[in-house]
């Protein structure tokens, strides 16, 4: 249904506009040839980003960070395949609850969820560092994984996994077969978008990180020094594009999953 | 034999199926959520010892008296409260054109490239996009200098920035995908033919949207302000960079008890009373749109 509205239309692009202020505004500092975050702009440089290579605690937290973000697209990915298949394949009593529980990090407040695990870890005396800030982030990502494969599998024909049980293939088999290559798209889709949430997740890497800091982190505790300011400006402006990157390809992945299994696109990972 | 084709049997049946699959993720939760939950809730009972993490396992109704009695963490919940309420409404009061813009106005093969643009910012660095909140809103921002080099005011404005207008439009900003996306959802599912019905009977599109459409989109609307107001509680990030911690959120004295103070009853009990405070605003909220919710299927 498409129909007039010019004022909402209007309305829309201005709100995008709000939308995007920030990542527009980002990389006009991280180029700015001036040391003061303000307008008018002094001029284009490309030193902030040369200054990057240099600083051998970015360095560190780059490769913190990747091994979390690598570590909990795969963890929560696979713990969101095995909800996302269980609640739309089977019924079973007690499912909404249990579903209920594995969603709730998506509607509290993720200072909760770290503090909650940071008291718990401490009684137990474990000590802090990147597998704690995993386990933690690992919740919090499941549930978009799941929402993001949920459409995957529902989409799914169960008349094709019959076909292969007649036709005399397993369980697993059947799995590997005939359901992993058609949801395949989504879990691409799922691995990406957790890789990216995790590679932007400030608080619970704060505070179950202990000594480790990833790139938030360490962005955090340079934004009190004015001076790092532009280096931190360039080194944000490099981690927004690598998301915007991963998202796209991740949307890519996410449609053609839909499309794929045959299901109807709505549109949005909610 | 017997047992064999009994457990065959098993492994067919559906339920099992599902609780085998489902039990990892499950397990998960349960150590890493409710656990962790658990533990908070039963720390708040306990007494604060001297040493560092020391915890005196001995019951105690003290935290809950100092959280519910201290003049500064009743101001500074009700400020919180505040803040999350004004977010919650800004965010879904500006949302909802936008969601109703995509859902009704836009072709179907083109909706889902306009959640994809309105959902990528959310994506991308959180803590970044706070920082340059305040950039934009600060003393020597974007928007004074602005001003300022087009010759419109002469002095900083000092309203826009280090204040709670502030706070609750970078937390705005934050959340503005979680409260579009409920409300696409609901409007989707209108079917389209009770509007035309509305207009047949001679309602206008004013009455139609207020007497057909919003009430068939109020629970995305519901689920907008739910997950925009509980979340929003819990932030300490925005206050603290845009606020430059001269007006603390209840978050930011939870995470002080909890680190620097090294009072973990204490921030727990505060923890878990935010929680029960927001918990029973978010229920006496859904309860009072009830009738809105029980739309039949």
């Amino acid at each position: 249904m498409k129909t007039k509205g010019t004022g909402l239309r209007l309305y829309t692009i201005i709100y995008l506009a709000f939308l995007y202020a920030p990542i527009i505004l980002l990389p006009m500092f991280a180029f700015n040839d001036g040391t003061i975050i303000s307008f008018p702009l002094k001029g284009f440089t490309t030193k902030w980003f040369g200054l990057m290579a240099d600083k051998d605690q970015l360095h560190q937290a780059v490769i913190n960070s990747l091994i979390v973000a690598a570590s909990v697209a795969m963890l929560s990915s696979i713990l969101a395949i095995f909800a996302a298949r269980a609640s739309t394949r089977f019924q079973f009593p007690g499912k909404s609850g249990i579903m209920a529980m594995i969603m709730l990090p998506l509607v509290l407040p993720e200072m909760i969820v770290a503090m909650a695990i940071l008291v718990i870890l401490l009684q137990m005396g474990v000590t802090l560092g990147l597998i704690t800030i995993i386990l933690g982030q690992t919740l919090v990502c499941t549930p978009f994984a799941i929402a993001i494969l949920s459409a995957a599998f529902q989409s799914l024909d169960q008349s094709l996994e019959e076909a292969a049980y007649d036709l005399g293939e397993g369980k697993i088999s059947t799995f590997r077969l005939i359901i992993l290559p058609l949801v395949l798209p989504g879990i691409i889709s799922s691995l990406l978008i957790c890789f990216t949430i995790s590679m932007d997740e400030f608080i619970i890497a704060a505070f179950l990180g202990g000594t480790k800091a990833t790139l938030p982190v360490y962005i955090y505790s340079q934004l009190r020094f004015p001076k790092e300011i532009p280096v931190i400006m360039a080194v944000a402006t490099c981690l927004v594009a690598v998301s915007i990157c991963l998202l796209i390809i991740a949307e890519y992945f996410r449609r053609r999953g839909v499309a794929k299994t045959g299901g109807k696109d709505s549109g949005g990972f909610l | 034999m017997d047992l064999k084709s009994r457990w065959g049997r098993l492994s067919r049946s559906p339920v099992f199926n599902g609780y085998a699959l489902i039990s990892p993720t499950a397990l998960y939760a349960i150590l890493l959520l409710a656990a962790p939950l658990a533990t908070v809730v039963y720390l708040s009972f306990q007494t604060d010892g001297a040493g560092v993490r020391e915890v005196i396992h001995d019951f105690t109704l003290k935290n809950y008296f100092e959280a519910w009695t201290d003049p500064i963490y009743r101001s500074i919940m009700s400020r919180s409260l505040f803040v999350s309420i004004m977010v919650t409404l800004a965010t879904v009061v500006t949302a909802f054109p936008v969601a109703y813009f995509v859902s009704f106005h836009v072709a179907s093969n083109k909706k889902s490239l306009w959640l994809f643009l309105i959902t990528i910012p959310f994506w991308t660095s959180y803590l970044v996009r706070v920082f340059l909140w305040k950039v934009i809103l600060g003393y020597n921002g974007v928007i004074n200098s602005g001003l300022k080099s087009l010759g419109v005011i002469n002095d900083p404005l000092t309203w826009i920035n280090v204040n709670i207008g502030a706070v609750v439009v970078t937390l705005a900003h934050a959340y503005a995908p979680f409260a579009i996306l409920p409300i696409f959802v609901a409007l989707e599912k209108i079917d389209r033919s009770f509007l035309e019905a509305g207009s047949d009977l001679g309602e206008s599109a004013l009455m139609t949207f207020r007497r057909v459409t919003l009430p068939l989109a109020m629970p995305g609307v519901v689920a907008a302000v739910l997950i925009v107001f509980i979340p929003t509680v819990g932030d300490y990030v925005t206050p603290d960079i845009i606020g430059g911690g001269k007006i603390p959120l209840i978050a930011n004295v939870i995470q002080k008890q909890l680190l620097a103070i090294d009072n973990s009853p204490l921030g727990s009990a505060i923890a878990v009373s935010a929680m029960l405070i927001v918990g029973a605003i978010s229920a006496g909220f859904v309860l009072a749109n009830g009738r809105f919710l029980r739309v039949k299927k």
